[in-house]
């Protein structure tokens, strides 16, 4: 008994060592994991950091110090000369009006567009949707020139009818409401059409609710798209009263001869452009949830 | 209130499959029928022609005096309860039930008070503002009901309400639309695969096969008197024993011979004297078979087997007792079959050895002794036996 109680203790304490050597080994493995994970992550957000750190440098800190992280002086001299020197506010509000037009008639369009082809039964459906899908696979640089002879056929050329219409509606966003829609239950609908509702008013009133996750993705992805949008604006118009952030940005970028570098401007019209996509994002990713929870028992 | 018709009713899909085939049904106005049969019989695509969501590809519905072959489902007045509820879940519960009232134009005072009258009738007044997801089962289920109450339709149309209910709250749904449905006198018709929603709750009931309507009857009369082997089968819980029986001349009556085993019948009906000296389907109700003892009498036959297993349910036992008879394993029977378990045994003790074992089902009393392979001798009470052609499964003389 004593023996036996004799070996059990330094069998014990082996035991125990090399537990803590495995757990030592897993925290160093761990630790290494995260350092890998960290260096990527500075990597991503390094030219980000950069760029709002030089929007408060002074031009001749910005040219001998490119890429030192403490302004020295800090100074918001970039901020007002964009007010000051440039079109930034007719830059901002051409903006908002593309991007907001866009957004909401897109979110409109696209789930109509979605509801049809995922509900409604008409002949030429399935090639409608083949077709649409085939669009998403052409690269948008190609349909730049069509794009533009057609805007001019139309007469819409240098208008905001000539920068809003062609970005509509886009395949991808057809493409997700139309899946979407099609795992929303039948039975909803079928009770609304009892109920006495009419097929625009189930889109409006039942399923569109309840594709609030779908409708949101849409949302931001327009926004995003249309607010960054630069191409389409270069063939649509060329009056700098039409000038939106992007291109207001890229020919502040293009630079002039004799005006210097000017990274200081340059990064403070970046920093401010990103800030409402970046808002829309961090106000949207909570919004994302089930809407169709309790409606039908699964 | 109206009366339902479905006159030589057929659906036909496109790839040739005939879903339901020449369907002639009358409900009566205020009246509370069940259409039940097993899955893939055509019960629900009856039903969702009757409603407007599927169109039909032969004869005539008529609700009331109308026909609504073509009108479409917001102009035939009914309302329906779907199997998995089917609720706006962005919506509370006085919206879900207002609804049908809003696309109606109904005004805002009337439709507040019938949304609480309504409430009041499901018991969910305390609970209008709640969104579906915020509901238990049962609620969510009433909220379905009480959308359609709400809107007083001429039909309530019910597409297995209760399936998605614990078995509890399955008992006391059943008899809540049933008390809702006599309140409100509305013509129903209601689809169920279960035969005991259906025998509970139906004044009639419509046994469906393979989109052919088998029995129309009412509950009681279906299981005294089921037209052929296929109701037979799927009407009562356990199933009725179907064994083949050889028809004999016995005396100035008649027996059917099962096994080694001779039953002098009590029925006399003129029809069974014709299949003397042939083989036909005999059917015994569970109940039908009891223990040999005192109470057993002239009414009485015997029939000797091997107790298999003993199931106790409390009020009773059922005795599985395996006797020397050849089972009847028609489609007819193997698919009228609810428990596909039973089908299964029934088709092993066949294939088991070479003399023909069948295996019966007896509803005994609970104070019964009997334990598994003891030989017990069970009385057959001879009113209570079943008949029916071997061939065309139909009943003898029904």
């Amino acid at each position: 008994m004593s023996g036996s109680a004799a070996t059990a203790v330094p069998q014990r304490e082996a035991r125990l060592r090399s537990e803590s050597s495995a757990v030592r080994r897993r925290r160093i493995g761990t630790a290494l994991t995260y350092s890998v994970l960290l260096a990527i992550a500075v990597v991503y957000i390094f030219p980000f950091v950069i760029a709002v750190v030089t929007a408060f440098k002074t031009e001749p800190d910005a040219t001998a110090n490119p890429l030192s992280l403490v302004p020295s002086p800090a100074t918001t001299t970039a901020f007002h000369q964009l007010y000051k020197d440039q079109d930034f506010l007719v830059w901002v509000k051409n903006s908002a009006i593309v991007t907001l037009s866009v957004t909401f008639l897109r979110v409109f369009l696209d789930s109509l567009a979605g509801y049809a082809l995922a509900r409604l039964r008409f002949r030429g459906r399935g090639a409608a949707f083949a077709t649409i899908v085939a669009v998403m696979a052409v690269p948008g640089v190609v349909l730049l020139i069509p794009k533009f002879l057609m805007i001019r056929q139309l007469g819409m050329y240098d208008t905001y009818y000539g920068m809003i219409v062609p970005l509509l509606v886009d395949a991808a966003g057809v493409f997700i409401m139309k899946n979407f829609f099609e795992s929303i239950p039948v039975s909803v609908e079928e009770s609304a059409r009892i109920d006495g509702a009419s097929i625009f008013r189930i889109y409006w009133s039942i399923v569109l609710p309840m594709a609030r996750p779908a409708l949101v993705t849409i949302f931001i992805l327009s926004f995003q798209g249309s607010w960054n949008e630069l191409a389409q604006f270069i063939i649509s118009a060329q009056s700098t009263s039409l000038n939106t952030l992007t291109k207001g940005v890229a020919q502040l970028a293009s630079g002039q001869l004799g005006v210097g570098n000017r990274y200081p401007l340059k990064l403070a019209a970046s920093v401010l452009m990103t800030i409402p996509v970046a808002i829309l994002f961090f106000v949207f990713q909570r919004r994302i949830m089930n809407a169709s929870a309790g409606a039908v028992k699964e | 209130m109206a009366a339902i018709t479905f006159d030589s009713v057929t659906k036909t899909y496109g790839d040739g499959f005939r879903a339901v085939s020449d369907l002639d049904l009358d409900v009566a106005d205020g009246e509370f029928v069940v259409l039940v049969g097993p899955s893939g019989c055509g019960k629900t695509t009856a039903l969702r022609m009757l409603a407007g969501l599927e169109e039909i590809s032969g004869g005539e519905i008529r609700i009331g005096e109308r026909v609504v072959n073509n009108l479409p489902p917001r102009d035939r007045d009914v309302a329906m309860v779907f199997q998995n509820y089917a609720l706006y879940p962005h919506m509370t519960v006085a919206e879900n039930i207002g609804f049908a009232l809003r696309m109606r134009k109904v005004p805002k005072p009337e439709a507040r008070k019938r949304i609480e009258e309504t409430a009041r009738i499901i018991g969910l007044l305390d609970h209008l503002d709640r969104k579906p997801r915020q509901l238990s089962g049962g609620q969510r289920q009433r909220v379905a009901m009480g959308r359609a109450i709400v809107r007083e339709p001429q039909v309530f149309l019910m597409d297995e309400p209760l399936s998605n209910l614990d078995a509890k709250l399955r008992v006391q749904m059943r008899a809540e639309i049933s008390r809702i449905q006599r309140q409100l006198r509305v013509t129903t018709v209601y689809v169920t695969h279960d035969q005991v929603e259906a025998m509970t709750m139906g004044d009639r009931v419509a046994v469906l096969r393979r989109g052919v309507l088998q029995q129309f009857d009412a509950p009681q009369r279906l299981y005294e008197r089921p037209a052929n082997l296929f109701v037979a089968s799927f009407i009562g819980s356990p199933a009725m024993n179907v064994l083949e029986a050889a028809l004999e001349r016995n005396g100035d009556g008649l027996a059917a011979r099962v096994g080694s085993s001779v039953l002098p019948l009590a029925d006399r009906r003129a029809e069974l004297a014709g299949y003397a000296g042939r083989r036909i389907a005999l059917g015994i109700r569970p109940e039908a078979l009891g223990e040999d003892d005192a109470r057993s009498n002239g009414n009485h036959g015997h029939l000797p087997g091997v107790v298999r297993a003993v199931e106790a349910l409390g009020p009773e036992q059922l005795a599985h007792v395996e006797v020397e008879a050849t089972p009847v394993l028609a489609e007819d029977v193997l698919e009228g079959l609810v428990d596909t378990e039973e089908a299964r045994e029934l088709a092993e003790i066949k294939s088991d050895g070479a003399d023909a074992r069948a295996l019966v089902v007896a509803r005994l009393d609970a104070s019964t002794t009997v334990r598994p392979d003891e030989r017990v001798d069970l009385a057959v009470d001879l009113r209570k036996l079943h008949f029916f052609d071997l061939d065309s499964g139909a009943a003898i003389g029904a």
